[in-house]
């Protein structure tokens, strides 16, 4: 009987095999070859950075984190861990934004389906980079995340559970490639779940400390998965329309009908994270002691112009009135707007990081160590394998919408 | 004892308007103090703070220490002997003297408060540890490393209420109680404790009615009070000006 079962099994993948999936495959590789020189000159300067970058870190890792970042005791979380979160929050968005067309049936986001999970997969592997980079015994922790877990721990779940998503994503995309989408919906649907579960836990990382009181309630791991689809849209239109335009594609009535569905989403959740953020300031006003300081050290005092500048308004408000003018029909616009989101959020993530440690777990006694805001500037090495992360996705990015043909939707 | 001490003759008041004999004299009647002030500033009142805490999670010894702020000039001994005795790096620290100088106060203007790590019965450190490097030990409650355990990922550093972590070579190091370079070799005192000219450092078996540490927290005398009680963390590092 189960022979049986497993033989029907196997026939069944065998007759499902489409092999003008292989075909595909050669005829990528014909057009790597292809490709303008435009293109490829892009692609060198990606690598340059890259190659550069992997140099710094190579010599951070030899003189010692210690010495190459500009990290602290007191504030012992930088650049690279908001990096890493900038790129986590994207790949979990990306993922939960492309999973309302191809996992919940939405028919105006099929479109964007593969290269919005094409993309996550790369926003994670980018994330891992950096991450891979700030740990000081990373490979360590694959070994005793197994030996000797805390199931209390947040890290413990969002590194297990970002496994589990990359390893699932994976899986999706390979199988959106075959042509298999009942299973890719399956596989898409298991990644979905422990992507938020894994991202949640990622705000919970903060939200549970309760010794630090700008991060410490239920609030991070909602504003993480909120934020999160934000970022997610800001991606994918930008990442769209770069390729349509590397491609040189037009675009055909559904992705002119996703693009408009992105833009109203956009607007949607832009809106969403505005009120998560004025809510947090107002709540955060009426106390006393640190957060009231570190929440007016965002409003008027040395994070002010990250926050009004950046986070606001670049990242933000005018996205948000650039996306209603355009009424997703302008597609440059909307280009525009994402990249302004982007660069804000990159910052939002920067701050979420850093204000949380400005004001020392001490303010309270009223030391004379410990009055002030503390400050923290991001290294050289620190700088280097940042732009180098962001470097690895564009060329990952390029690398794909080659291979992959400009990830061409399929009927579902 | 309670002479002057008449419920039926109180009028109702609020907790605000009891003088400050009244109250005194009503916290002697059971309740200990605890978490009062830091560092002059008011923080939280937790009834049986101390004993409560040790009674539910209770180690043998449990080791815990009290400080007797009012008493310490600055004098760094105890810095000096903790780098030497548990070879911590030149940039780091294991405990230190802050400095809270008030120069509208009357009288004297600056006090010191020395800080170390409170060794919590309920420690975030232990709790935000991905792969449980950090750990309480179950025989002296001592919050100890295992550094071949530690994946340097920093949140420890960032969940300690005390800024008690710091990175040494790739682990995150921390204070045991000189566990490891005193205790564990027969010694009774950490290094601290030891260097300290003034006594302020008063290091023991806090569960031990006969030690010298419980003589100070166990006592409705003097206020005893612990740093960031809101924390939840439920230190074993007391403070007292008795």
């Amino acid at each position: 009987m189960k022979a049986q079962a497993k033989t029907s099994v196997l026939s069944h993948v065998v007759n499902s095999f489409d092999t003008s999936v292989l075909k595909g495959w050669y005829t990528s590789l014909g057009e790597m070859v292809h490709g303008t020189r435009r293109y490829y000159m892009t692609m060198g300067f990606f690598w340059l950075i890259i190659y550069a970058s992997t140099l710094v870190a190579l010599d951070a890792i030899s003189v010692g984190y210690h010495e190459a970042y500009g990290v602290t005791r007191e504030i012992p979380w930088g650049i690279l861990i908001s990096t890493y979160i900038f790129f986590v929050v994207t790949s979990t968005g990306l993922c939960i934004i492309s999973s309302i067309g191809h996992i919940f049936g939405v028919k105006s986001l099929l479109p964007i389906g593969k290269r919005a999970v094409f993309l996550s997969i790369v926003t994670i592997c980018s994330g891992f980079v950096v991450i891979l980079l700030e740990i000081e015994n990373p490979f360590k922790m694959m070994l005793y995340n197994m030996l000797t877990p805390n199931l209390t721990s947040n890290i413990w779940w969002m590194g297990t559970l970002y496994g589990a998503y990359m390893f699932f994503m994976i899986l999706e995309f390979s199988f959106l490639l075959l042509n298999w989408h009942r299973i890719a919906v399956i596989a898409g649907l298991i990644a979905l779940f422990s992507g938020i579960a894994a991202h949640s836990n990622l705000g919970a990382i903060f939200g549970m400390l309760h010794g630090r009181e700008f991060w410490y309630g239920p609030y991070m791991p909602i504003y993480f998965i909120v934020s999160a689809m934000m970022s997610g849209c800001a991606a994918i239109i930008f990442f769209t329309w770069t390729a349509y335009r590397i491609n040189g594609k037009t675009y055909d009535e559904p992705m002119q009908n996703a693009m408009v569905t992105l833009s109203k989403l956009t607007v949607l959740l832009i809106s969403i994270v505005l009120f998560f953020t004025v809510w947090k300031i107002l709540t955060g006003l009426v106390g006393a002691g640190g957060k009231v300081l570190t929440i007016q050290s965002f409003l008027f005092g040395s994070y002010a112009v990250n926050f009004w500048v950046f986070e606001v308004m670049i990242g933000m408000v005018i996205p948000l009135l650039m996306m209603l003018y355009s009424r997703g029909r302008k597609y440059g616009i909307m280009a525009f707007a994402s990249a302004m989101m982007i660069v804000g959020i990159f910052v939002m993530r920067f701050d979420l990081v850093v204000l949380g440690q400005v004001v020392s777990v001490f303010h309270e006694l009223g030391v004379n160590e410990y009055k002030g805001i503390l400050s923290y500037t991001p290294s050289f090495h620190e700088w280097a394998i940042v732009i180098g992360a962001l470097s690895v996705t564009a060329l990952t990015f390029l690398l794909g919408e080659k291979i992959f043909k400009g990830h061409v939707a399929d009927e579902h | 004892m309670f002479s002057n001490f008449d419920l039926d003759k109180l009028a109702k008041e609020t907790l605000d308007s009891v003088a400050p004999m009244e109250r005194r004299a009503f916290l002697k009647m059971g309740l200990l103090i605890t978490g009062v002030y830091a560092g002059g500033k008011v923080l939280q009142v937790s009834p049986a703070e101390a004993f409560g805490g040790h009674a539910r999670k209770s180690y043998k010894p449990h080791y815990g220490m009290v400080i007797r702020q009012h008493l310490c000039i600055d004098c760094e001994r105890c810095v000096a002997a903790c780098t030497r005795t548990n070879d911590v790096p030149s940039y780091g620290y294991r405990t230190r003297i802050l400095e809270h100088r008030e120069e509208r106060a009357a009288g004297q203007k600056s006090e010191f408060i020395p800080v170390l790590c409170n060794q919590c019965n309920n420690p975030p450190c232990v709790r935000a540890c991905p792969t449980s490097a950090t750990y309480k030990d179950k025989d002296n409650g001592i919050i100890r490393v295992e550094p071949k355990r530690c994946i340097g990922c920093k949140t420890c550093m960032l969940a300690c209420p005390y800024n008690a972590r710091y990175i040494k070579g790739k682990v995150v190091d921390k204070c045991d109680f000189c566990y490891e370079s005193r205790l564990s070799k027969g010694e009774k005192l950490t290094a601290c404790a030891e260097a300290c000219p003034a006594g302020v450092r008063v290091f023991g078996d806090v569960s031990d009615p006969s030690s010298k540490p419980y003589s100070y927290i166990y006592q409705l005398e003097n206020p005893v009070w612990v740093l960031r009680p809101e924390s939840g963390a439920e230190p074993n590092v007391f403070y007292t000006k008795g």
